[in-house]
């Protein structure tokens, strides 16, 4: 097990390192000069040469390239819009991105797992056609246009819940079921599938010539075993949610690190650009790190085959 | 019966965007960009079927230009990711050794990293435009292709039509072209028509954010435009979501079709 747990280690640094120096290359791939993109054409010459040092741009590549790893080791990464360190601009925006993407599994994870182990259950009837059209609609519906869609209805035409904005459970709901609806459609796919290739399972069937209850061998043996891979998607999935909340965020106007991301975009701060994309893909390397490393605990045929 | 029914549904979805995206000049009844500032934001009518936005302009015309930009963009990043990862996939699987390693490692590196965040970044640092989302989505879209194609290599190389032609002298690229591909196509074009939809979706959401094309009109523009005005003008945001939502679930459908079929297909072979 130590084993594995440190080749998976040792494969995250490689990645991590070939993330930063795509980010560090960013801003030399900006047609034409960087810091005149940034400050607009109407800086004063002091003012570009100013940032240009700041940003150690007036340096050959290589110095450019350690001083990137030191200022982003260091946390001397400064936002230009900000005018301060760009991870003391993320932090709070990680947080509320962390805790949307956590209701919107939680969400998830309450639609799809009934809806996928009843159709399980009752393979091929009307339960069974209606969760797979579910599951077709959550996967295709974009977020774009289910979030105005949902504030059409629930906030402007009942007014039950709030447009936009982070506050108590009430913000949450709209955003969260928006984010969480593509993962829903996915899961419950997912948790059909594991549940059918576990009710064929002969294990089953002497749980029940035994005269266990059908009620006890479905919650206790049969949803115990399909769990498995349905733990593992809800984990990499988290990461994706973590990745990929841009779209909800800007529509709900939600303070994450995604709409933090597409101003600063915006507003030409690079240097936070830089840093959000860094820490985003960082987020999304370690939720998946650490799903492969429970996963190879809970199953030790992964662990065996990964090691072998 | 129902399932051709639902596939004969899916296709003439997908014919209705394609004649609406190509022909958009002569279907459109106005100009996408004509403007009558009197009549902004108007519910349908009969002369403009899906309304009017904020500066007067015909919605349905403009979702027809959409409609072609959407599957412009589908179509082209499904062809360079599909043909750089086949080549990739085929070299690799048919090479082995320190260069298929070399490759699944570079192929590896590049699933781990979010896709749609490499695609804003470089959206952002090159500017929107058509070229650049196209280029921005192919970049990583390859991979999969590649890691496909590879496996399916790995499992013909070891057939004996493969060992005859390789025999009889034929070079790498013939035996790539001329004997492996007609074999391991089937399962590319299932990924394919997932990657379609997959790339009108990312394509929409860069629009959406302001990132993707902005001088011709888009799906993803036009939402953006009409989350402005949900309370007094829904008709901007339902008419070209549901567009998208049609057009992303047909290609899905069709995929699913596709994988059916083939899975059948195999079943009948292997009897």
């Amino acid at each position: 097990m130590r084993q594995f747990i440190f080749r998976r280690l040792l494969w995250f640094f490689p990645v991590m390192i070939g993330v930063s120096l795509v980010v560090f290359f960013f801003i030399h791939m900006v047609p034409g000069d960087p810091v005149m993109v940034m400050l607009g054409e109407s800086a004063r010459p002091a003012q570009a040469e100013a940032l240009r040092h700041r940003l150690h741009l007036d340096q050959p590549l290589y110095y450019q390239l350690v001083l990137f790893f030191s200022d982003l080791v260091r946390g001397k990464m400064i936002s230009i819009f900000f005018a301060k360190p760009v991870f003391e601009v993320i932090r709070p925006r990680l947080l509320a991105t962390f805790e949307l993407a956590f209701f919107a599994m939680v969400i998830a994870v309450l639609i799809a797992l009934p809806i996928g182990i009843l159709s399980a259950l009752r393979k091929n009837s009307w339960i069974d056609f209606l969760s797979r059209i579910f599951s077709l609609m959550g996967v295709s519906i974009p977020n774009f246009w289910l979030g105005p869609l949902l504030i059409i209805l629930f906030s402007l035409a009942f007014g039950w819940l709030p447009v936009s904005g982070r506050g108590g459970i009430s913000h949450l709901i709209l955003p969260s079921l928006t984010l969480g609806m593509g993962m829903a459609g996915l899961l419950s796919r997912i948790s059909r599938a594991s549940m059918l290739e576990v009710l064929g399972a002969p294990y089953l069937t002497s749980g029940r010539a035994r005269g266990l209850g059908e009620y006890r061998i479905i919650l206790k043996h049969a949803l115990r075993n399909a769990l498995i891979p349905i733990l593992t998607v809800i984990g990499l999935q988290f990461g994706a949610l973590l990745s990929g909340a841009f779209i909800t965020e800007t529509i709900f106007a939600w303070p994450g690190i995604g709409r933090l991301l597409i101003n600063a975009i915006f507003s030409r701060d690079f240097p936070l650009v830089q840093a959000c994309v860094l820490v985003i893909a960082a987020s999304y390397l370690t939720v998946n790190l650490l799903v492969d490393i429970c996963y190879a605990l809970v199953d030790a045929r992964v662990r065996l085959w990964r090691e072998g | 019966m129902k399932r051709k029914a639902a596939l004969a549904m899916v296709l003439i979805v997908i014919a209705i965007f394609t004649v609406g995206g190509i022909f958009a000049p002569y279907l459109a009844p106005h100009p996408p960009d004509e403007q009558n500032l009197c009549a902004g934001l108007s519910g349908p009518s009969a002369s403009h079927i899906f309304g009017q936005d904020k500066l007067g302009r015909d919605v349905y015309s403009r979702m027809l230009y959409g409609a072609r930009v959407s599957l412009m963009v589908g179509i082209a990043v499904v062809l360079i990711s599909a043909v750089v990862g086949f080549m990739v996939g085929a070299l690799a699987g048919s090479l082995g050794g320190m260069v298929d390693a070399a490759v699944m490692r570079i192929v590896d590196l590049l699933m781990a990293f979010p896709g749609i965040l490499l695609a804003i970044a470089l959206a952002a640092v090159l500017g929107p435009g058509l070229g650049n989302v196209i280029f921005a989505l192919s970049l990583l879209g390859w991979v999969g292709y590649a890691r496909l194609v590879r496996a399916q290599v790995l499992v013909e190389r070891e057939k004996a039509y493969f060992e005859s032609a390789r025999a009889l002298g034929a070079g790498r690229m013939r035996l790539i072209f001329r004997h492996l591909a007609p074999n391991i196509i089937e399962p590319v074009l299932v990924q394919a028509s997932f990657g379609i939809a997959g790339a009108i979706l990312a394509e929409a959401s860069l629009s959406f954010l302001g990132l993707g094309t902005q001088k011709i009109p888009s799906f993803g523009s036009l939402l953006s435009h009409g989350i402005n005005f949900l309370r007094t003008a829904p008709h901007l945001t339902i008419f070209p979501g549901l567009a998208v939502f049609l057009l992303v679930i047909s290609f899905n459908l069709l995929g699913d079709f596709l994988g059916d079929y083939l899975r059948v297909e195999e079943k009948g072979r292997a009897k």
